[in-house]
């Protein structure tokens, strides 16, 4: 069975031929389009590491089947930077030393967007912490994980105040 | 993960006839379907996507207060959803209580009600589990047990369901709306899930084929929005399933109890609602004396299951914590850590 799907990623949009079903939208990502920054971890929706935006919104990548996202758009961290301008959550994260082997980093930063994004978690560590706990780091960076989104957000802000003025 | 045909119907009617194949299961997110189906746990021979199914996606405000909440609306649009979280807030909470931000994004209403328990050796094919192959015996019963079922469980099963969803859901007398190829019908969320008896793989009274299309609450339990919560036992801080839950909504009239709304999470293979506690609960004034005496009730009929007889306690005490504060009003925004009975509650004292 052939399944032909489009998916934009990355602001490029992408026809895809499928040969099974059964991909996950990590393995095509990985497998298939070359974009290994995306990270497999425990492949089934425990660690995080596959952090991806899908429409916008952070979802578990090795827990979506690729042909159902038909039409979607996908941010991964490969499409996050302006050239060789780190989006201002991964300057954070090297700024506040939010990582040590960078196994999850692509995931955490991908998740972090995703939260931001949801305005949810305000200024408050604890809505922070509680909001990042699908990501889990091994090497337990969490503390620089948590300053790190925190002083994404209020530089992300400050960059949306400055445009609006 | 095994081969399986996939079909992507247009309608409601399309996904119904799919599914009427043997063998068919319907694919929503997917975030508890294909971590079953890499486990080699469910093997269905074809995947009906929902994904272009239109009109299951609304959250729709009934008249007379209530609100129909389509099968495929997201987790966390639900809990987000500013109308329904003012007027369902322990619905609210339960939501964001469960699972991690990734999977709230993903995972639907419909999905959620349908949801397979996370016992450990249902997850092993290496086990026995009626649940997954009837006949087949239980290595729960004589296995790591402490997280099972202290109510409605037989010698055949012991697993629990693991919703938070549910439990505020079931307290609050949500009806599930289904379709098939006979039709539509309705069924309350309490008479929805099925015991285990002898039976432990027949889940749901849905036929097979039938398809969740919403979850409708009526109006009154809007009723409920002032003195409402869902507290939640985990092992660890956040992201983790119920050891025991409770949901808690009581309706106050001149400083006492007009109506009580109890339900139980993580204790049986079902939302438990607890009439007999809600009965207990009628006329008298809130406090601990009261609230003991409806968890006495609540747990009259518990029994461990294996080496989980501390479970039943611990629910009695959650049950206080759920009723104690609920009685001290719905707080105007959720705890950084909702349903944890770690966050702090100000002035609630839980100690008496």
């Amino acid at each position: 069975m052939s399944l032909s799907i489009t998916l934009t990623v990355n602001a490029v949009p992408r026809t895809i031929a499928l040969d099974d079903p059964r991909v996950t939208l990590l393995d095509l990502l990985r497998e298939r389009l070359d974009l290994t920054g995306t990270k497999k971890g425990c492949d089934r929706g425990q660690c995080g590491a596959c952090t991806v935006l899908v429409d916008g919104r952070r979802v578990n990548s090795c827990l979506a089947l690729a042909v159902s996202l038909d039409g979607a758009e996908v941010l991964t961290i490969e499409g996050l930077a302006e050239g060789e301008v780190p989006h201002p959550v991964q300057a954070a994260f090297i700024e506040h030393d939010a990582f040590q082997c960078g196994y999850c980093t692509p995931g955490q930063i991908m998740s972090a967007v995703g939260l931001i994004r949801e305005a949810q978690a305000g200024d408050d560590p604890e809505r922070v912490r509680e909001a990042m706990s699908g990501n889990l780091c091994r090497c337990g960076a969490y503390k620089g994980i948590t300053e790190a989104v925190l002083e994404a957000q209020r530089r992300l802000a400050a960059d949306a105040e400055e445009k609006a003025a | 993960m095994n081969r399986f045909d996939y079909v992507r119907p247009a309608t409601v009617a399309e996904a119904v006839a799919a599914a009427a194949v043997p063998g068919s299961a319907y694919l929503a997110a997917g975030t508890n379907l294909l971590d079953l189906m890499k486990g080699g746990v469910m093997r269905p021979a074809r995947l009906v996507d929902l994904a272009r199914v239109p009109g299951l996606d609304a959250i729709e405000a009934l008249p007379h207060g209530g609100v129909r909440i389509g099968a495929r609306v997201r987790n966390s649009d639900l809990a987000y959803d500013p109308g329904f979280a003012r007027r369902f807030p322990a619905v609210a909470e339960a939501l964001l209580s469960g699972a991690s931000a990734q999977l709230r994004n993903a995972a639907t209403v419909g999905g959620n009600l349908l949801q397979r328990t996370r016992c450990a050796y249902f997850y092993d094919p290496a086990s026995a589990c009626n649940k997954r192959e009837p006949g087949a015996g239980c290595d729960a019963r004589e296995g790591e047990n402490r997280l099972h079922a202290v109510l409605g469980w037989s010698e055949q099963c012991i697993a629990t369901h693991p919703s938070d969803f549910c439990v505020p859901l079931v307290a609050l007398g949500a009806v599930v709306e289904i379709e098939g190829q006979a039709g539509q019908r309705e069924v309350l969320l309490e008479e929805f899930h099925r015991l285990p008896g002898t039976t432990p793989e027949r889940e749901s009274v849905l036929a097979p084929g039938e398809l969740i299309v919403a979850v409708r609450l009526p109006g009154e339990a809007a009723g409920f929005a002032g003195h409402a919560r869902y507290v939640k036992l985990r092992e660890r801080t956040s992201y983790a399933f119920a050891v025991v839950s409770a949901a808690a909504g009581l309706r106050l009239e001149d400083g006492a109890i007009a109506e009580a709304r109890l339900a139980l999470g993580g204790v049986a293979a079902k939302p438990w609602r607890v009439p007999e506690a809600e009965a207990a609960l009628r006329g008298a004034r809130p406090g601990a004396e009261a609230f003991r005496r409806a968890a006495e009730a609540a747990l009259a009929e518990a029994r461990p299951s294996g080496d989980n007889a501390f479970k039943i306690e611990l629910a009695r005490r959650i049950l206080v914590r759920a009723l104690t504060l609920a009685a001290a009003g719905t707080p105007e925004r959720l705890p950084a850590l909702p349903a944890s009975p770690h966050a702090p509650h100000p002035g609630v004292s839980l100690y008496g």
